[in-house]
């Protein structure tokens, strides 16, 4: 067993080769995953709303997104957004910033799906008792509707997460250096300790998506206690 | 913007017969690891509902473990590491059968059966204390009750659910190109640098995906809309 391979590599793996060199290593997943699960929060909420819409050229545009979206491999994603993106723009992007827009266009469509389910999932009461009340529909849904069922989401979006940490993970196949690919580096160069390399890597996401996964848990039995019914 | 689109390209000739073949490698791949990895997840949820502790503990272990980590990290970790996990005759014999074929098979199944096993641990929450209790109380053993009176009835639940694992896996299964298992991205991959006709390979490619997803999810709702409901307690 070649352990001191991963000891005397374990800075490399949590933060890469900063504050010399770039950021990478689990802090740069950490940061894909942050910026990707904020950015795809917006844009599946955009599109979770649409899908609720009754407005059918809101309401089809969206559906084809979120269906081709959850049909394609995130990697497929990653690859039209790494090959086609310097086609379509003209110039290349970063690719920490190609990875990170692949990631927030495929959460995006899951947290769409926990949008539309979170206000569906909702007492239609609520909507009747708001818009009876003289709300507009935009109104009842800013003021009403939304701040309940977004606080019900959050153990989705937590689980979500959890996801997109895993999925960052993706991002080694073209060329960003985070966690995997500083594994597969260290790896590479020393040639005799996968094993011990592969186990500490798997260790290090499990901390992490384990900790999230049990505060989403934990959020799940608090927020039962608080549901509006009927 | 000066590209010039050649659908011919990828859907006939030499690179057409590349994303059939990648095709089929993706359905065989997905195809072994489904059949294994439902096995090991009905395995380990039935092992998680024994009253004998240390397999329950394992089952808990196997489960949260091997969900909380990136499937990418699991097939490295075959691929790269099995030699000195698994014993030297088994990897000799794996060596000699495509063995980046064999790692995929195995980290496909492991991470998706420890999804599988969550969801058939709820199908079988979901069936009434009664079932098993009454099947006992019948002189069926543990297993016997299990495998006669709760799995059938809990698996008929959990479908739905277990399609779109069995969807998930589908999808996943392209991360094996990563180890060069020639399974669709794989060879869409080869198609954007053997032409840098990247476009049209990837539309291609990405379209199969959609459409077996979108025939699964179709018969899913139809399965949903006029058998489940049928079934009551």
């Amino acid at each position: 067993m070649h352990w001191d391979v991963v000891w005397n590599n374990f800075d490399y793996f949590l933060i890469g080769a900063y504050p010399e060199g770039p950021l990478g290593g689990l802090a740069m997943s950490i940061l894909l995953a942050v910026a990707g699960i904020f950015g795809a929060f917006w844009v599946g909420l955009l599109f979770g709303l649409m899908r609720l819409s009754k407005r059918w050229w809101l309401r089809w545009p969206a559906m084809v997104y979120i269906e081709i979206v959850r049909g394609t491999p995130l990697l497929m994603v990653i690859f039209w957004f790494y090959f086609l993106a310097p086609i379509l723009l003209g110039h290349t992007l970063p690719e920490p910033t190609r990875a990170l827009i692949a990631f927030i266009v495929f959460t995006s469509a899951y947290i769409a799906e926990i949008v539309r389910a979170g206000v569906q999932g909702l007492p239609r009461g609520q909507t009747e008792a708001a818009r009876g009340s003289g709300l507009s529909h935009y109104q009842a849904m800013r003021y009403v509707i939304l701040p309940q069922s977004l606080r019900n989401m959050i153990p989705s979006f937590v689980n979500q997460f959890v996801s997109l940490t895993k999925d960052t993970s993706l991002a080694y196949i073209i060329g960003v250096n985070e966690l995997t690919r500083t594994a597969t580096q260290v790896n590479n160069r020393t040639l005799n300790a996968p094993t011990e390399i592969f186990i500490t890597i798997a260790v290090l996401y499990f901390i992490v998506c384990y900790v999230l996964t049990e505060i989403s848990r934990k959020l799940e039995r608090q927020m039962s206690r608080y549901q509006a019914r009927g | 913007m000066n590209y010039e689109f050649d659908w011919k390209l990828v859907t006939t000739g030499e690179y057409g017969q590349w994303i059939l073949e990648g095709l089929v490698v993706t359905l065989k791949l997905s195809g072994i690891s489904i059949v294994f990895a439902l096995l090991v997840g009905t395995i380990i949820a039935v092992f998680r509902l024994t009253k004998f502790k240390p397999l329950e503990w394992f089952a808990i272990a196997y489960t949260e473990f091997f969900r909380n980590t990136p499937l990418l990290i699991q097939i490295f970790f075959w691929y790269f590491g099995s030699y000195s996990v698994l014993p030297e005759s088994v990897n000799n014999w794996l060596y000699d059968h495509n063995f980046e074929f064999a790692a995929g098979v195995i980290s496909l199944t492991i991470y998706t059966s420890a999804f599988i096993a969550e969801e058939i641990r709820s199908g079988i929450f979901a069936i009434p204390k009664t079932q098993l209790e009454s099947s006992r109380a019948c002189g069926l053993s543990f297993i016997q009750s299990m495998v006669h009176v709760i799995l059938p009835q809990a698996f008929r639940i959990i479908i739905p659910p277990l399609i779109s694992q069995f969807l998930n896996l589908i999808k996943n299964s392209s991360l094996a190109m990563t180890i060069g298992v020639m399974e669709l991205t794989y060879m869409a991959r080869q198609i954007e640098s053997y032409s840098f006709h990247g476009f049209e390979a990837f539309t291609v490619s990405t379209l199969i995906y959609i459409a077996i997803s979108l025939i699964v999810s179709f018969a899913v709702t139809q399965y949903n809309k006029y058998f489940l409901r049928t079934i009551n307690y």
